[in-house]
C-alpha cells in the first residue's frame, strides 16, 4: 500500500466531515441547529480548500477560501439567524418523510454517487480525486433535504448546502473554478438569499405561515 | 440603366414609409386619403416596372440586411414579375378604394390600420422577390401577422376574434410545412439560397416529400381542402378592401410559392404529383362552389367562390405537372398559361366583387342577402360594376373569366393518350367536373347579383342607400375595365404570360399569342376564339333588337300598372330569397353538408324556420384534433401538482436519470 501524503489524508478527513455534516443536516429537526450545521459545513469546505491551495501552490484558491469564510460561514448564517428571529420560526422542522427513511434514501444516494464518480476519479490526476464521490453525494443529499422539507427556510438552507457541494466538487475535480465564475456564483447565492428573504415575508403576509403547502393553491 | 429589381425594392420601401408616416401624429385629421392614394401609385409603379421587366434576364440582388453571414437574397425573374404585375395592378385599385372607404369608416384606429395595410403589401411583394428560404419565411410570416391584424380590425366582435385565431393557427401550420419543405430541399448542404436548391438533385423519395410538404403548406394559405376552414371565416370578418386583398392577392402568393417550388426549385416532376394536385384542386373547386350556392351572407358567398377559383387554379397546376412529367411540353405551356391567366382574372373580378360588397355594406350596413335587394336603382355605379364582375366570374364571353376557363378546358380536351392508362380515364372526368364547377359558379353569381341588386328592396331602410364615393367609383371602374380588357385582348396577355413559360417549362405556347385579337391554342382552324368578334356580334344583335323593337312599337307604347297575375297584393317578401334560390342545389348535394333544421310546429302562432349548414370536415377532421389536444393538455395538467416538493422531485429524478445515462 502506497503512502498517502499527509495533506491528501487531511483533505479526505475534511471530506468525510462534510458528508457527515450533510447527513446531520438531513436528520436535523431544529432550524437553529440547521443553520449552525450549515455554517460548520462552510467552515469544513473552507479549510479543505485552504489545504488544497497550500498543497498545490495555487494562490488564487486562497481568495475562494476567504470568500467562503466571509460568505458562508459568517454572512449567510448571520442573515438566516436574523431572519428566523424576525419571522419567529425557531420551531421544529416537520419533514414530509420521517427521518429514518430519509437517512436510508440518503445512503442509497451516497452509494449511487460513489458509483458514478468512480470512472471520473480514475481519469482525474488531482490529489483530491478521491473526494469527488463525496462532493456529489453532498449535492444529492442537499437536494434530498430540499425535497423532504415542508417549510421554506430549511429548503433555502438545502439550496445553499447544494451550492456547498457543487463548490466542493469543483475544487476536488479541477482545483476550483476560475475566479470570475466563483465570484459570480457567490454573488448569485447572496442575491438569491436576499430575494428569498423578501419572499418569506411576503409568503407569511399572505398565508400567515411559511408552510409551503399553502402555495399549492397557486397552481390554478 | 438601372434594372427593374432595385426600383421595385425602392417601391417596397416606399410602401413601408407610407405605413410609418400614417403613425406620425398630425395636428389636423388623418391623411388617410392621400396616404392610401400614394400607396396606390406605388402599386401601379410596381406593376408597370414588373411588366416592362418580365421578358428580361433574371436579376439578382443581395441586401446587406438580416443576420450576420446570412444576408437577404432577392431575385426577379419572369414568374416573380408576373405575380408582381398581379399584385401591383390589384393593389392599385384596392388602395384607391381604401382611400375612400377608410376615410369614412368608423374604425377606431385608422392610423394603425394604414400601417398594417402597407406592411402587408410590402411583405407580399417581398415574398414574390425573395431568393432564399430565410428571406422568404421572414416575408411570409410578416404577411401572415400583418394580415391577421387586418382581419381582426373589428376585434371587439368575438366571432371575428375567433376567425382571426383560426386563421393564424392554420397559417402557422402551413408555415411549418413550408419550412420543412425548404429544409428537405436544401439537401443537407446547409445552404438555404434558392440558387443552391435549384442545382441540388435530391435522392430517392425526397423530391416527392418536398412537393407534398409544399402542397400542404401553400395549400393551407390558398385554402385547399382540407385546410380551407379558415378562409370562409377570415375573409368575411375583414373590412371589404382587406377581404379583396386577401382573396385577390394573398391567395395568389400561395399559388406563386407552389409554382416556384414545383417548377423552379425541384428539378424533375413526377406524374403522380400532378394527379394529386389535380384531384385535390377539383375537389376543392367543387366543394367551394357548392357551399357558395347555399350561403346567405354575401361576403361568405364570395369567400367560398374564392375557394372554388383557387381549386381551379390548383387543378390547372396539377394538369401542367402531369403534362410536363410526360414530356408534353406544348400542352404543359398552354395549361400553365391558362392557370396563370385565371389567377390574374380572379384577382380582378374577385377584387371588383369584394369592393362592390364593401360599398353595399357601407351604405346599407347589411351583409345578409335576405335583407338586401333592388339596389340597382339606389347604387347604379356599384351595380353596373358588379354586373361586369359577376358576368366575368360566371365565365361569360367576351369577358376575362371565359378566356381562362375555356383555355383550361381546351387543355383538358386536347389531352392525348398519356402513358398512364387510368389517367386517361380520369382526365375526361376532370374536364366534366370543371364544367360542372363553371356552371355552378354561374349559378352562384346569378344568385348573388339577383338577390342583392335586382328585384325590390327587402327592407325599408334600403331606400336611403347611397351610391359609392369618387374614390370607390374610380376603383370599381379600374377593375371593371380590367375585366373587359383582359377578356378582349387575350393574345396580348398570353404573349406576356408566355415569358413565364420560357422560364419555368422551357417552351412557349407557340402561335397562340401571335394574334392580339384572337385566341387559338393549337391552330386557328381548331377551336379558336376571338372575343372582339363575339363582342361585335353581341353589340350588333342588341342594337338590331333595339332598332326593331323601337321601329315596331314606336308611338304605340302606353303605360299602365303591371299585370299582377290576378294577385293584387305583392310585397318584397314574396320575392325569391337567397335560401330559396340555393335550395335545389342543397337538395342535390345534400351529402356534402351537415344540415341542422328546425321546423316549426303547425300550431305555432309565430312560426320560425331555421336551417344551419356546416362543414363535415370540421366534424371529421378538426374536432378530433381539438379533442386530442384537450386530452393531452389534461394529461399534462396532471403533472402540475402545485407542490414544490413534487417539482423538486421531478428535477431530482431527471438529474439522476441523466447522470445514470452519461455514466
Amino acid at each position: 500500500m502506497t503512502q498517502i501524503p499527509i495533506w491528501a489524508q487531511l483533505i479526505n478527513l475534511l471530506a468525510a466531515v462534510l458528508l457527515l455534516l450533510a447527513f446531520a443536516m438531513l436528520a436535523q429537526r431544529r432550524v437553529l441547529t440547521l443553520i449552525n450545521l450549515f455554517a460548520a459545513q462552510g467552515f469544513a469546505l473552507a479549510s479543505s480548500t485552504a489545504i488544497v491551495a497550500f498543497a498545490t501552490h495555487q494562490p488564487h484558491l486562497y481568495w475562494s477560501v476567504g470568500l467562503t469564510l466571509v460568505l458562508k460561514v459568517m454572512l449567510l448564517p448571520w442573515l438566516l439567524h436574523r431572519l428566523i428571529l424576525k419571522l419567529d420560526v425557531k420551531w421544529d422542522v416537520e419533514g414530509l418523510i420521517n427521518i429514518p427513511t430519509t437517512m436510508l434514501l440518503g445512503i442509497v444516494l451516497v452509494v449511487f454517487a460513489f458509483n458514478l464518480a468512480l470512472p471520473i476519479s480514475q481519469l482525474a490526476n488531482t490529489v483530491t480525486r478521491a473526494t469527488l464521490g463525496i462532493a456529489m453525494a453532498s449535492v444529492m443529499l442537499a437536494f434530498l433535504m430540499m425535497i423532504t422539507r415542508r417549510k421554506a427556510i430549511p429548503q433555502v438552507i438545502g439550496f445553499l448546502a447544494m451550492e456547498n457541494g457543487l463548490f466542493f466538487a469543483a475544487t476536488s475535480a479541477t482545483y476550483g473554478m476560475p475566479m470570475v465564475v466563483e465570484l459570480g456564483i457567490a454573488l448569485d447565492v447572496l442575491v438569491a438569499m436576499l430575494i428569498l428573504g423578501v419572499f418569506f415575508f411576503q409568503i407569511r403576509e399572505q398565508f400567515d405561515s411559511l408552510d409551503l403547502q399553502h402555495l399549492e393553491k397557486l397552481k390554478e | 440603366m438601372i434594372g427593374a429589381l432595385p426600383l421595385i425594392v425602392y417601391a417596397i420601401v416606399a410602401w413601408l414609409a407610407i405605413g410609418v408616416l400614417a403613425l406620425v401624429p398630425t395636428g389636423g385629421g388623418f391623411f388617410g386619403r392621400s396616404l392610401f392614394a400614394a400607396g396606390a401609385l406605388v402599386g401601379l409603379a410596381i406593376a408597370v416596372m414588373a411588366l416592362t421587366g418580365i421578358g428580361d434576364v433574371p436579376q439578382a440582388m443581395v441586401l446587406p440586411l438580416g443576420l450576420p453571414d446570412l444576408p437577404f437574397h432577392l431575385r426577379l425573374d419572369a414568374l416573380s414579375a408576373f405575380f408582381l404585375v398581379l399584385l401591383g395592378a390589384a393593389t392599385a385599385g384596392i388602395s384607391v378604394y381604401s382611400a375612400g372607404y377608410f376615410h369614412a369608416s368608423e374604425n377606431e384606429s385608422p392610423r394603425l390600420l394604414c400601417l398594417q395595410y402597407h406592411v402587408f403589401l410590402a411583405a407580399m411583394a417581398l415574398v414574390l422577390i425573395a431568393d432564399d428560404a430565410y428571406m422568404f419565411m421572414v416575408a411570409w410570416e410578416t404577411m401572415a401577422l400583418s394580415s391577421f391584424f387586418l382581419v381582426t380590425t373589428d376585434h371587439v366582435v368575438p366571432e371575428i376574434r375567433r376567425a382571426g385565431f383560426l386563421y393564424l393557427l392554420i397559417a402557422h401550420v402551413g408555415a411549418m410545412a413550408i419550412l420543412l419543405c425548404f429544409g428537405v430541399m436544401q439537401g443537407g448542404s446547409g445552404d438555404y439560397t434558392f440558387g443552391s436548391m435549384r442545382s441540388m438533385v435530391l435522392p430517392g423519395a425526397w423530391p416527392s416529400i418536398a412537393f407534398l410538404l409544399a402542397l400542404a403548406g401553400f395549400g393551407a394559405k390558398a385554402g385547399l381542402l382540407p385546410l380551407h376552414i379558415w378562409l370562409p371565416e377570415a375573409h368575411p370578418a375583414a373590412p371589404s378592401p382587406v377581404s379583396a386583398l386577401l382573396s385577390a392577392v394573398m391567395l395568389k402568393t400561395a399559388i406563386y410559392g407552389l409554382l416556384r417550388v414545383t417548377f423552379d426549385l425541384l428539378n424533375a416532376q413526377l406524374w403522380w404529383w400532378g394527379v394529386t394536385a389535380l384531384v385535390l384542386g377539383l375537389l376543392t373547386a367543387l366543394f367551394g362552389v357548392i357551399y357558395a350556392t347555399v350561403q346567405v351572407d354575401m361576403k361568405r358567398l364570395l369567400a367560398y367562390s374564392s375557394i372554388e377559383n383557387i381549386g381551379i387554379i390548383v387543378a390547372g397546376i396539377g394538369l401542367t405537372i402531369l403534362f410536363k412529367a410526360n414530356g408534353k411540353i406544348l400542352l404543359a405551356s398552354i395549361t400553365l398559361v391558362a392557370t396563370l391567366y385565371h389567377a390574374l382574372n380572379h384577382a380582378f373580378f374577385k377584387s371588383l366583387l369584394f369592393l362592390a360588397t364593401g360599398s353595399v355594406l357601407h351604405s346599407t350596413r347589411e351583409r345578409s342577402l335576405g335583407k338586401l335587394g333592388g339596389l340597382i336603382h339606389r347604387m347604379p355605379w356599384v351595380a353596373w360594376a358588379a354586373l361586369i364582375g359577376a358576368l366575368a366570374i360566371a365565365g361569360l364571353p367576351p369577358l376575362n373569366g371565359f378566356v381562362s376557363e375555356w383555355l383550361l378546358l381546351q387543355a383538358f380536351l386536347f389531352t392525348p393518350t398519356l402513358p398512364q392508362s387510368f389517367i386517361n380515364m380520369l382526365v375526361p372526368l376532370a374536364a366534366a367536373a370543371l364544367v360542372l364547377v363553371a356552371a355552378l359558379g354561374a349559378y352562384v353569381m346569378v344568385k348573388f347579383y339577383g338577390v342583392v341588386f335586382l328585384g325590390r328592396p327587402r327592407e325599408a331602410q334600403l331606400a336611403y342607400a347611397h351610391d359609392a364615393g369618387h374614390f370607390e367609383r374610380v376603383a370599381l371602374a379600374w377593375f371593371a375595365i380590367g375585366c373587359v380588357m383582359l377578356g378582349l385582348f387575350p393574345g396580348t396577355v398570353i404573349a406576356v404570360i408566355d415569358n413565364v413559360n420560357t422560364a419555368l417549362i422551357g417552351a412557349t405556347v407557340g402561335h397562340a399569342g401571335d394574334r392580339w385579337w384572337m385566341l387559338a391554342p393549337i391552330s386557328p382552324e381548331r377551336s379558336s376564339y376571338s372575343p372582339l368578334i363575339v363582342l361585335v356580334v353581341i353589340v350588333a344583335v342588341v342594337a338590331l333588337t333595339i332598332q326593331i323593337v323601337h321601329r315596331t312599337y314606336h308611338g304605340r307604347v302606353r303605360s299602365g300598372p303591371p299585370w299582377d297575375c290576378g294577385f293584387p297584393m305583392q310585397t318584397p317578401r314574396m320575392q325569391d330569397t337567397a335560401e330559396g334560390f340555393g335550395q335545389p342545389i342543397r337538395q342535390v348535394f345534400e351529402a356534402f353538408f351537415r344540415i341542422e333544421r328546425v321546423l316549426p310546429s303547425p300550431f305555432d302562432a309565430k312560426p320560425q324556420y331555421r336551417v344551419t349548414l356546416s362543414d363535415h370536415l370540421w366534424q371529421w377532421l378538426y374536432l378530433p384534433v381539438v379533442h386530442g389536444v384537450e386530452f393531452m393538455a389534461r394529461f399534462a395538467g396532471r403533472i402540475q401538482q402545485g407542490r414544490i416538493s413534487i417539482y423538486l422531485i421531478y428535477s431530482f429524478v431527471t438529474l439522476l436519470a441523466l447522470l445514470m445515462f452519461i455514466r
